[in-house]
């Protein structure tokens, strides 16, 4: 039996959010990955992103490929529909699924091994199109599952558990999303949650494809000296260029402290983000500028964090396609079908 | 007029040989539909080149009096435009046929035949005479030789006009100038020959209540009806035009005139994968979907596609078949991926495949294709070919009833959720095999984590194997229900110890041969198969025959293939009759095939 069950506990004083539900109505089953897993720190993350913004857990559908990243989804939301598809093909299916139900929150949960090797057409395209989904890269430079070949997004010299030193390149997910036409690319780390919780709300909020590339140390075959995908070396290099903070709609703005460093950014739905930058002439609306600024930080040995670059008017795919507002899938028969005398008359031009 | 002569009227072929990119296509569909308007009955089959321009390509009309849908074999008429490859056109010509040519240039002396007639129309030289411009003068040397045809075969030029008319409404003027271009192919014609031919056409009133139509337009139109809103797809010879159909369609019946929203959602992907995925996601959630493809892409689909079987997802795929793999073939056609399909996919899979015949039944698959899918949960395969799906064909005009409504399946809805004590998404309550599904975002009771083999009733990870095996025989029981829920058969049975089957685009052909063999005394009963699985009419069919022809278009007899491996046939009693030369079959192969077979076993 590998489903494991979490019980259900109810106590008093439990903290509720607007809808009355607490944060266990948020969470899945058991992970079954392994102790210390960066990944479990991104599903809690993801636990309180949606439990503090409020949405109804069953309104989101969970979405993954294959590899330890793409089994998260069933520990987190478990009123939620999910699909665990094939390796790689999650933003195919995401694709479909946003097309038939635009009224849903889409979330995919996808590794280096998904989405920058196999699945590297489909997570471009995905992001071509700005499919509306946040779309979380659980990034260990490893895989896991068939225990400890390099990914594509290992560093060049990286070393293996086993002692092979990595020559190749790496695909770095957000310059390839900036290059892509991303329009919203951010970098995170699964062990800082006070600067991923907000990401993945405002990943949540944004009107189009909203990638967030977590660096989550696989602590069985990527987190020994010498790997660069470590906590340690993650820790060690670490660079917040900007900090998001979400503001939904409903709650009055402050203008919080000074206010030269901060950078506002109205999202779709009302919300808004306040942008910290570390870095005082970062500039998250310049794709050229986010380019160069990771060029030189990378040379640096540093790994730039933070919500890298957003576009937030750039049209979606149901926007470029004009698509109905209501969802596809509850269009009235009567509205899909002209009816039997505009079959006939329709048919004058093939006589 | 001699009984000869009278033979010929209203039944001969006419080819015509042309090179691709010159316009000759409108010329010539502008000759078959003026037959077709004069209440002809009519058949078209297009050979064209994988090329945009300047390579060989051909077009066959069969003007048929008794109505036949397939080639005959035969050529009565062969209009040479093409220089590359007059030596076979001529060649390809039936003893005591016709050769019109482009006489502008002379004609190598060796390129004759005593029992052809060859008639020289100086087409280019007509033409530059009276036409300004390279583009024009091209264009309009094949109207002329549709004017010189009308003469020959004695063609209404009244209807003639009133096609360009209607061609042409929107550009007046194009009219008058294809018009002149027919003149003069007509008037040169009624100058220097004997006008008409024995061949040739008299009106009659066969076609009324008929359209003339290509499968994949009617395929797209059942996906409209049916309520499709979800398409996705990569473009790919021969299936391309269904979406670009389905795409016009919408545009014009399901766009929202107050606000311009459109009732559908159409996503070119990336490839065939992705496409399958789209159309798997969309399904999960709800929405009608499909893709149409061919081959390559059935290929590219295959490890979705059991995804999609395991996981019990509806989806709706349209393979348009033609000749694979890669390029030299991809514009012919062929049966060739019934057994690809029927498997697809690693591990136990079997899918429901459905045959359409001609493109009416293109329209009427579809939509069964859909309520299928949503039923039974699962992909289902549309087989059309290549003849089907891009020749126009003359069918009985489609209609639709207006009562019919999707079956959507076994979805609960949110009361049936709420009202429910536990929600198991894999347990078989009917025992039919097929379970209830909930849609995402619909109540929190119906939420499950969806997967490919290894679940439980309660959609629940498992490695269990006691839970694996009760899945896949659970799955089993459904494809035995899918035995009962997919069409029947079409048979005609009159006792004969003899009989085919076919499936498919083979239909025209059969029909015609079993006809012609029954007039030569060899009686012969016919099954149409028109879907997979197979039901027990079918077995009780080869049951009741001694010897059965299976005729099909492909080399490794791939419909006998899947019958020998689903039923309990007596293998030697079923004969494969095999076409896959790439072109449509045609009657003669089947007459010869099965008159060859008899002489064989009276000799030995």
């Amino acid at each position: 039996m590998s489903f494991i069950r979490k019980p259900k506990i109810v106590y008093k004083g439990q903290r509720t959010n607007a809808l009355g539900l607490t944060r266990r109505d948020y969470e899945g089953g058991m992970s079954t990955l392994c102790a210390g897993c960066g990944h479990d720190s991104i599903t809690t993350a993801l636990v309180q992103a949606f439990f503090e913004l409020d949405i109804e857990p069953h309104k989101v559908a969970k979405l993954s490929g294959i590899g330890c990243s793409s089994k998260t989804p069933a520990y987190f939301l478990d009123s939620a529909h999910g699909i665990n598809a094939v390796h790689g093909r999650m933003p195919a299916v995401a694709t479909g699924a946003n097309a038939a139900a635009r009224d849903l929150y889409y979330i995919g949960v996808s590794g280096d091994g998904d989405s920058l090797s196999i699945g590297l057409g489909q997570f471009a395209h995905a992001m071509r199109r700005n499919l509306q989904m946040l779309y979380v890269i659980e990034n260990n430079g490893v895989y896991g599952l068939t225990k400890g070949q390099f990914s594509a997004s290992a560093d060049i010299g990286s070393k293996a558990k086993k002692g092979e030193v990595n020559e190749q390149r790496p695909i770095d997910p957000v310059k390839a999303a900036l290059a892509l036409g991303g329009s919203f690319v951010a970098r995170a780390f699964s062990g800082d949650k006070e600067q991923l919780v907000p990401l993945l709300k405002a990943g949540i909020k944004h009107n189009g494809f909203a990638m967030i590339d977590v660096l989550s140390p696989c602590v069985t075959f990527n987190d020994h000296e010498d790997s660069t995908k470590s906590y340690a070396h993650t820790r060690q290099f670490y660079h917040p260029a900007v900090h998001a903070d979400f503001i939904p709609p409903a709650q009055p703005i402050e203008a919080g402290g000074d206010e030269g460093g901060v950078l506002r950014v109205n999202l779709h739905d009302g919300s808004q983000l306040l942008l910290r930058k570390v870095a005082p002439d970062y500039d998250p609306h310049s794709r050229a500028g986010a380019y160069s600024y990771l060029d030189e930080c990378e040379k640096r040995g540093e790994i730039v964090t933070g919500l890298l670059y957003i576009e937030e008017d750039r049209a979606s795919m149901h926007e470029i396609s004009q698509t109905a507002k209501q969802s596809l899938r509850d269009l009235e028969y009567d509205k899909l079908n002209p009816g039997a005398e505009t079959l006939k008359a329709l048919q004058s031009r093939y006589r | 007029m001699s009984d000869e002569a009278q033979s010929r009227v209203n039944d001969f072929v006419v080819k015509l040989a042309n090179v691709n990119g010159t316009g000759s296509a409108s010329a010539n569909s502008l000759f078959m539909k003026s037959i077709f308007r004069m209440g002809i009955p009519v058949m078209g089959k297009n050979y064209f080149p994988s090329n945009i321009q300047g390579l060989p390509t051909w077009y066959e009309v069969r003007v048929t009096r008794d109505g036949h849908t397939a080639r005959s074999g035969n050529v009565d008429l062969m209009v040479a435009m093409n220089a590359q490859t007059y030596r076979e056109d001529l060649a390809e010509v039936s003893p005591g046929g016709y050769l019109l040519y482009d006489s502008t240039w002379p004609r190598s002396r060796d390129l004759v035949r005593d029992d052809v007639t060859v008639l020289g129309v100086p087409l280019s030289g007509l033409c530059n005479e009276h036409f300004d411009g390279a583009r024009a003068r091209i264009l309009m040397k094949n109207v002329c030789y549709v004017g010189a045809l009308a003469a020959l075969l004695d063609i209404d030029l009244d209807v003639i006009r009133a096609l360009l008319e209607q061609t042409f409404a929107s550009k007046k003027s194009l009219v008058a100038f294809n018009l002149s271009a027919i003149q003069l192919g007509y008037d040169y014609a009624r100058e220097n020959f004997d006008c008409p031919l024995p061949l040739r056409v008299e009106a009659m009133d066969q076609t009324a209540g008929k359209v003339m139509i290509d499968g994949n337009t009617a395929a797209a139109l059942g996906c409209l009806y049916a309520g499709a809103t979800v398409g996705a797809w990569y473009p790919i010879t021969p299936s391309t035009s269904l979406m670009d159909a389905f795409k016009a369609f919408c545009h014009r019946y399901r766009v929202d005139p107050d606000t311009g929203e459109r009732n559908f959602c159409i996503v070119q992907a990336e490839d065939e994968l992705a496409a399958i995925g789209m159309v798997l996601g969309a399904g999960w959630n709800g929405a009608r979907a499909f893709t149409p493809t061919s081959g390559p892409g059935i290929s590219l689909m295959n490890e979705f596609i059991g995804f999609g079987y395991f996981a019990e997802i509806p989806a709706v795929l349209f393979d348009v078949q033609r000749v694979g793999p890669s390029t030299g073939m991809p514009t012919r056609t062929q049966q060739c991926d019934l057994l690809a399909c029927a498997y697809a996919s690693h591990g136990d899979t079997r899918h429901v495949l459905l045959f359409p015949s001609d493109p009416a039944e293109c329209f009427e698959t579809a939509v069964q294709a859909f309520d299928l899918a949503e039923r039974l949960q699962t992909p289902v395969f549309v087989l059309s070919d290549l003849d089907i799906g891009m020749n126009d064909w003359m069918v009985p005009e489609l209609a639709w009833d207006e009562s019919y409504r999707p079956d959507r399946g076994k979805v609960l809805d949110a009361g049936q959720l709420e009202q429910a004590k536990e929600f198991y998404r894999y347990r078989d309550v009917d025992g039919d095999g097929i379970c209830y599904r909930s849609l995402p975002g619909v109540h929190p009771k119906g939420a499950y984590f969806l997967r490919g083999s290894g679940h439980n009733e309660r959609a629940e990870y498992t490695e269990d194997a006691g839970e694996y095996q009760a899945l896949v025989d659970r799955l089993q029981r459904k494809w035995d229900t899918a035995k009962s829920m997919v069409p029947e058969p079409a048979i005609s049975d009159s006792g004969n110890q003899l009989a085919i089957i076919s499936l498919g685009s083979c239909d025209g052909a059969v029909r015609e041969a079993t006809e012609q063999l029954g007039r030569r005394g060899v009686a012969l009963d016919y099954m149409r198969i028109k879907a997979f699985p197979f039901g027990s009419a079918v077995q009780e069919f080869i049951d009741r025959h001694e010897r059965l022809f299976v005729v099909e278009q492909n080399r490794d007899a791939q419909l006998r293939t899947l019958l020998v491996n689903e039923l309990e046939p007596d293998m030697t009693k079923l004969v494969p009759l095999l076409h896959y030369s790439g072109l449509p079959i045609d009657s003669r192969f089947i007459i010869e095939g099965i008159e060859a077979f008899i002489a064989k076993g009276v000799a030995a």
